[in-house]
């Protein structure tokens, strides 16, 4: 464990992540575009479903939120990306606080069933708004941010536009998962442990368990809209199918394929889906009976996930080797 | 305004979606009041027999009744046999755990079931036609109702009565409803509660494939039937209440209605209201019109 603990793991990633584009290759650009901005989706989700034991089967609504206010803001008001950015990530949190509200009033199945309501409601308001988010069609040719000034830099300034995409959403991301990493190590993050663990003694012990809940709502709605602003850019284009509620099934998948009980294995479970499913699309169209049977082997054989498990082999060898 | 004559015409159109989703959405309720677990799965069950109802139809030759009845039933009953082996054979074993496994464990039926009728029977549109003595139409104020719709409105309450009769009237519905109330207390009094979530999960499964079944004379089978109908099942169960019969009798109605009238109301936002609706259920009243507050 001290071993393992002194390497700066964080650190040695983020140092790899930012050699990607060096290795030349569009297509490893684009997939590791697509991980970093998925990752940050499941991450997200994880402050509620790891953190704070909440189940929300609605998630995509925020990141749909995010990814149209960016891409309408730059796309029909002609506006910078650092604004949609930071816009994207207040207006999903604020529709998560308003959702919120009402969800962390109910338990269980039925707060489940409430935050899927809502993302119903979003994703059919944004499917059929078509003046303002272009309906089924969606919303095409959103601009690509202007990143001129990159070109200016050293060491990155002759790259592909791709490639200068893709490092301002890895520091962006970066940033997010700092900052997540924070609000978990904190006292607040703590007392969500707690609420997760046990929420009537929680309230026992003088905590506002429902405002503590609506606090990490928000938040995670927060960070799944940043998500979605940079997945609507790196798309090119916002979908309604991006609010739908099998994208909220696909990013639960993600944290529960990567680990729930883990800061970084949701990041790890996008990793793995992505990589998975380019390998996998190669050979079959049958992308989702592969993933729905790779799905039931998790829930029955590793209920921790990739990281839970390699934790469980880490500390058996470690148990024998101390033996 | 519109004629009246309209009006009914809109007003049994939407009865009749309303039993057809009373059909499915019973059986998810019934799995769900006994269970406890929500079965995505629901909607791939519907849809797996429609297919096999196709599928049993093109066996025997088409345009007869008997071929009809038999494809709807044979269908219903296979789809029972499917549910009943997926429960014994894999969710047993999730009962303990949390009911985000329960879920996705339903959620990676969808994907597989999807797919597997996908290989099956290709990606283009079936369809199965009424059988004969089915085949008319009549008129009632003005408006022209097709035979069958009226056997499927007959056949709603006939599902629902049925129901009833077997839950208060029969020892093993007094079972299933000990089993809703409180399932260990009735495993202790010598009850073999295996076997009863079994055949409460075929009994649901066979609704989800009747419904199917019956549905192919209206819509054409198509992929993604299956994420369509489960999703205006949630919405059933829950204006309802989960694990309510009657709950979902009315939710039925209502929805139904909502659809039929929506439509002339706001056009494009129908099904926005029907989620509007779902959510101000949840809010004000989460267990549902006729459901009662689950027991921690």
């Amino acid at each position: 464990m001290t071993m393992a603990k002194r390497i700066p793991w964080t650190l040695i990633v983020f140092v790899a992540a930012l050699t990607i584009p060096y290795l030349g290759s569009r297509f490893y650009t684009f997939l590791a575009t697509d991980i970093i901005i998925l990752a940050l989706f499941a991450v997200s989700l994880n402050l509620l479903l790891g953190y704070t034991g909440l189940v929300s089967f609605g998630h995509a609504a925020y990141f749909a939120i995010g990814a149209y206010t960016c891409g309408i803001l730059m796309k029909t008001y002609g506006i910078p990306f650092g604004i949609g950015f930071v816009a994207a990530g207040i207006l999903s949190g604020l529709f998560a606080a308003l959702f919120g509200f009402f969800c962390v009033r109910l338990t269980k199945i039925y707060f489940a069933m409430l935050t899927l309501a809502f993302a119903q409601i979003v994703w059919a308001i944004c499917l059929k708004w078509n003046s303002v988010t272009g309906g089924e069609q969606g919303l095409l040719n959103v601009p690509s941010p202007d990143l001129g000034w990159m070109a200016s830099l050293p060491l990155i300034g002759d790259m592909r536009s791709a490639d200068h995409f893709y490092l301002v959403a890895l520091v962006l991301v970066a940033l997010c998962f700092a900052v997540l990493r924070r609000i978990v190590d904190s006292p607040f993050g703590r007392i969500l442990n707690t609420i997760r663990e046990n929420p009537e003694r929680a309230q026992f012990i003088g905590i506002d368990v429902r405002r503590y809940e609506l606090a990490a709502f928000s938040l995670a709605g927060t960070f799944a809209g940043l998500s979605g602003a940079l997945f609507g850019l790196f798309n090119r284009g916002v979908f309604p199918d991006f609010g739908y509620w099998s994208k909220s099934a696909e990013v639960l998948i993600m944290a529960i394929l990567g680990g729930m009980g883990h800061f970084w294995g949701p990041a790890v479970g996008a990793a793995a889906l992505i990589l998975l499913n380019q390998q996998i699309t190669a050979y079959t169209q049958y992308w989702p009976f592969i993933l729905g049977t790779i799905l039931i082997i998790l829930l029955f054989v590793f209920p921790g996930g990739i990281v839970g498990a390699l934790h469980a082999g880490y500390v058996r060898l470690r148990a024998r080797r101390d033996a | 305004m519109p004629e009246p004559s309209f009006l009914f015409g809109q007003f049994l159109g939407g009865l009749t979606t309303a039993m057809f989703l009373f059909l499915i959405a019973s059986g998810l309720s019934l799995i769900f009041g006994v269970l406890r677990v929500l079965n995505f799965a629901h909607g791939s069950f519907y849809m797996i027999g429609a297919y096999l109802a196709w599928q049993i139809v093109g066996w025997i030759g088409p345009g007869s009744n008997g071929a009809f009845w038999l494809a709807a039933l044979g269908a219903a009953s296979a789809v029972a046999l499917l549910g009943a082996v997926v429960e014994r054979v894999l969710l047993r074993h999730l009962y303990g755990r949390e009911e985000l496994y329960q879920l996705l464990f339903t959620y990676a039926l969808v994907l597989i079931l999807g797919d597997a009728a996908k290989v099956l029977w290709g990606t283009g549109q079936l369809s199965v036609s009424r059988p004969p003595m089915l085949a008319g139409a009549f008129q009632l104020f003005g408006a022209t109702i097709p035979y069958y719709n009226l056997f499927i409105m007959l056949l709603g309450p006939a599902i629902a009565g049925l129901f009833w009769l077997v839950l208060h009237r029969t020892v093993i519905g007094r079972m299933v409803r000990a089993a809703a109330l409180d399932r260990e207390m009735l495993g202790a009094l010598g009850a073999d509660v295996g076997r009863l979530y079994t055949g409460m999960f075929a009994v649901g499964s066979f609704l989800a494939g009747l419904g199917g079944a019956l549905v192919t004379p209206i819509k054409s089978i198509v992929p993604g039937m299956d994420v369509e109908i489960i999703v205006e099942a949630f919405i059933v169960v829950v204006i309802g209440g989960l694990g309510s019969l009657w709950g979902t009798f009315l939710g039925a109605l209502i929805f139904g209605q909502v659809l039929a009238f929506g439509i002339l109301i706001f056009p494009r936002f129908s099904m926005f209201a029907a989620f509007v609706l779902m959510a101000v259920i949840l809010i004000v009243r989460p267990w549902g019109l006729l459901g009662r507050p689950l027991r921690s």
